[in-house]
C-alpha cells in the first residue's frame, strides 16, 4: 500500500511540471483538432477519420505521459534524492509504483481531453466502447510505463529529453499514430509488432471487436516482460556500485 | 561459570565489529570496532578521508562493507531503515522540485511510521522561516536547513549527520547544533561527522577520532585530551639554555620568545617539580591541557607513516 499523502504530492509535482502537460495533453489536442477537424467525414482503414486520428494522438500524448513520469527518475538521481529516498522506509517498488501512478494519471487527463475534442468533431461511441477503449489504452500503456523508469536508471539528465522525444515520435510515426499505415507488406508485419500499433488500434478494435484480437495481447504482453527484465538489470546495474 | 551482566544489550547500542571497506585501492575502512549507547551524541571527527563518511554510509545502509557486521539497535541497518528507525542528512544532496518546503516535509513525514509534526520539525530545523517557498528557490543554507528538517520529521530513534554544517555560516552553525541539541534531548541518539574541531568538542559527549579507516581515539572530549597526555606550560624565565630545558623530565618539545618559554610535556606534573627545582626564580608559571586541535594533530600525524 502506497502511502497517500505521499502519493498526493507525486501527482501535484506532476502536475506542476508544464512541460508535462505541454507535451502530453496540449500537443496531440492542437494537433488532433488542426488536422482532423477540416476531415470529419472522411473514412480511413474502415474507420471515420476523427475516431482514427483521435487514438492516435492518445496513443501518442499517453505514450509520452507514461515515459516521462518514469524517467524523471533520472532527475531524482541526479540530485541525490533516491540516495535520501533510500535512507527512508519507503520501499523501492513504492517509488516506481507512484511514479507509474502519476503517468497513469497523466494519461487518463489527456484521455479525457481528447475524448471531448473527438466528440465534439463528431467521434460517437457507446458507453461500453469508450470503456473498453480506456481498458485497451491502459493496458497498452504497461510496455511505455516499465521503459520509463528503464530510462530513468540508463540515461544522463542532459539525453532525457531528446531520448524520451524521440523514442516517442518513432513509436506514434511506425504505430500509425500520425497517419495510417499502408497495409500489407513486410514493414506491416514488422509494425503490427509494435505495441504502439495497437495503442492505435485501441479505437477501432474497441468500436468493432470489443478489444484487440489475440496478436495485440501478446504483443503488450511480451513487450511488458521482456522490458521489465531489462528495467530490473538496469536498475540492479545502476545501484549496484554501493 | 558465572558471566558477567553485560552493562547495556544489544538492542540499546549500535555495534559495528570489524568494519572493512575498500573502493578499488583505497581502503577507506580498516576494521573499525564501535559500541555505541542509544541516547548519546558521538561525533565521528577526522580529516578528510578519514573514512567517517563511508562509516556513516554503512551504518544507514547505503554502502554495503566487505567484510565485519553493524548492527542498530539489534537490527540490520536495512531493517532499521525499513523501520523508520533512522533519520539521515547525507553529505550532499539537493531536493525534489515543484513543492513548496512545508509539502515536502509532509509528503517526507507521511513515509514514516511515527514521525514528527510537520510545523515542529520546520521549528526546530529553522525551515518554518521560508515554508512557503518553492524548494527550488533556496539558498544553500537554507536547502540544509530543509534537508535537517527531513533528517528530523521521520523522529527516529537515530540521527545520523554527514558534515552538516559545511554550507552554514557562522550564525547558522549556531543555530544548526542548539536545533540538534533540542533534538538529543528527546533521548534521541546522535552521530555526527565533523572536521570542526571546535563542533565535535562543544556538541558531542564522545568524541571518535578518525583517520586513514581507523580509529585512534575514543573517549569523552577531555578523555581524548587525556590520550595524548598532552599538556602545555608556559612561563617567564630570562636566559635559559632551550637544551637545558629539554632534559628536564617529561618535556617533548620547546619554544621560546623572548623570556616566555613554552614546554609541551608527557607529564606534566614530573616537569613542574623538576622545573620549580632547577629554576627556584621561575614566575608567571601557567599550565593547561592541550586543545584538541594540538591531541588532533599528534595523533593522525603519526599514523601517516603507517598505511
Amino acid at each position: 500500500m502506497i502511502e497517500l499523502t505521499y502519493l498526493r504530492y507525486e501527482v501535484l509535482r506532476t502536475w506542476r511540471n508544464r512541460r508535462f502537460l505541454l507535451f502530453s495533453l496540449v500537443f496531440p489536442l492542437v494537433l488532433f483538432l488542426t488536422v482532423a477537424g477540416p476531415h470529419k467525414h472522411v473514412m480511413v482503414e474502415h474507420v471515420s477519420f476523427p475516431l482514427y486520428y483521435m487514438t492516435g494522438m492518445i496513443a501518442w500524448g499517453t505514450m509520452v505521459a507514461v515515459i516521462s513520469s518514469g524517467a524523471r527518475i533520472a532527475a531524482e538521481r541526479s540530485v541525490g534524492w533516491t540516495r535520501q529516498l533510500r535512507i527512508t522506509p519507503l520501499p523501492t517498488w513504492s517509488y516506481f509504483a507512484a511514479k507509474i501512478f502519476c503517468g497513469y494519471v497523466m494519461a487518463l487527463l489527456s484521455m479525457a481531453v481528447l475524448f471531448g475534442a473527438g466528440s465534439f468533431i463528431g467521434v460517437r461511441l457507446h458507453a461500453s466502447q469508450w470503456f473498453v477503449m480506456i481498458g485497451l489504452l491502459l493496458f497498452g500503456l504497461i510496455p511505455f510505463a516499465v521503459m520509463g523508469i528503464m530510462f530513468g536508471h540508463l540515461l544522463k539528465l542532459d539525453s532525457l529529453g531528446p531520448a524520451i522525444g524521440g523514442v516517442t515520435s518513432l513509436f506514434a510515426l511506425l504505430g500509425g499514430a500520425y497517419g495510417p499505415l499502408i497495409t500489407g507488406g513486410f514493414l506491416f508485419k514488422v509494425v503490427k509488432i509494435l505495441p504502439s500499433y495497437w495503442l492505435v488500434q485501441a479505437g477501432k478494435s474497441a468500436r468493432d471487436a470489443g478489444g484487440w484480437p489475440v496478436e495485440g495481447w501478446v504483443v503488450i504482453a511480451s513487450w511488458s516482460l521482456v522490458l521489465s527484465v531489462l528495467a530490473v538489470r538496469v536498475y540492479q546495474r545502476d545501484t549496484k556500485r554501493i | 561459570m558465572t558471566d558477567v551482566a553485560p552493562t547495556f544489550t544489544a538492542s540499546d547500542s549500535i555495534v559495528a565489529q570489524g568494519l572493512t571497506k575498500s573502493f578499488g585501492a583505497v581502503r577507506a575502512v580498516r576494521g573499525l570496532d564501535l559500541e555505541l549507547r542509544r541516547g548519546s551524541t558521538v561525533a565521528l571527527l577526522g580529516p578528510n578521508g578519514a573514512g567517517k563518511t563511508t562509516t556513516i554510509d554503512m551504518m544507514i545502509g547505503l554502502t554495503r562493507p566487505d567484510a565485519g557486521t553493524i548492527s542498530l539497535f539489534g537490527r540490520s541497518p536495512a531493517e532499521a531503515v525499513r523501520a523508520g528507525m533512522i533519520g539521515a542528512m547525507t553529505q550532499t544532496g539537493q531536493l525534489i522540485e515543484y513543492l513548496s518546503v512545508r509539502e515536502l516535509i509532509t509528503m517526507m513525514a507521511a513515509i514514516y511510521p511515527a514521525p514528527l509534526d510537520v510545523e515542529e520539525a520546520l521549528q526546530i530545523s529553522g525551515a518554518d522561516q521560508f515554508a512557503d517557498r518553492q524548494t527550488r528557490k533556496l539558498s544553500g543554507g537554507e536547502t540544509q536547513r530543509v534537508r535537517f528538517a527531513i533528517a528530523l520529521v521521520a523522529d527516529a530513534e537515530l540521527l545520523v549527520l554527514d558534515e552538516p554544517t559545511v554550507a552554514l555560516d557562522v550564525e547558522g552553525r549556531r543555530d544548526f547544533w542548539s536545533a540538534m541539541r533540542a533534538f538529543a534531548a528527546r533521548g534521541k541518539t546522535v552521530v555526527f561527522a565533523t572536521h570542526y574541531l571546535e563542533e565535535a568538542d562543544a556538541y558531542a559527549d564522545r568524541i571518535v577520532l578518525m583517520s586513514h579507516g581507523r580509529i585512534v581515539a575514543d573517549g569523552a572530549p577531555t578523555e581524548i585530551k587525556a590520550t595524548v597526555g598532552g599538556r602545555i606550560i608556559r612561563a617567564t624565565l630570562p636566559g635559559v639554555d632551550l637544551a637545558t630545558l629539554h632534559a628536564l623530565t617529561g618535556v617533548t618539545g620547546v619554544d621560546r620568545k623572548g623570556d616566555a618559554i613554552t614546554l609541551n610535556c608527557s607529564d606534566s606534573d614530573a616537569t613542574l617539580r623538576d622545573l620549580f627545582a632547577t629554576f627556584p626564580l621561575i614566575r608567571d608559571v601557567e599550565v593547561r591541557g592541550a586543545g584538541l586541535e594540538e591531541a588532533f594533530l599528534e595523533l593522525t600525524v603519526d599514523d601517516e607513516a603507517t598505511p
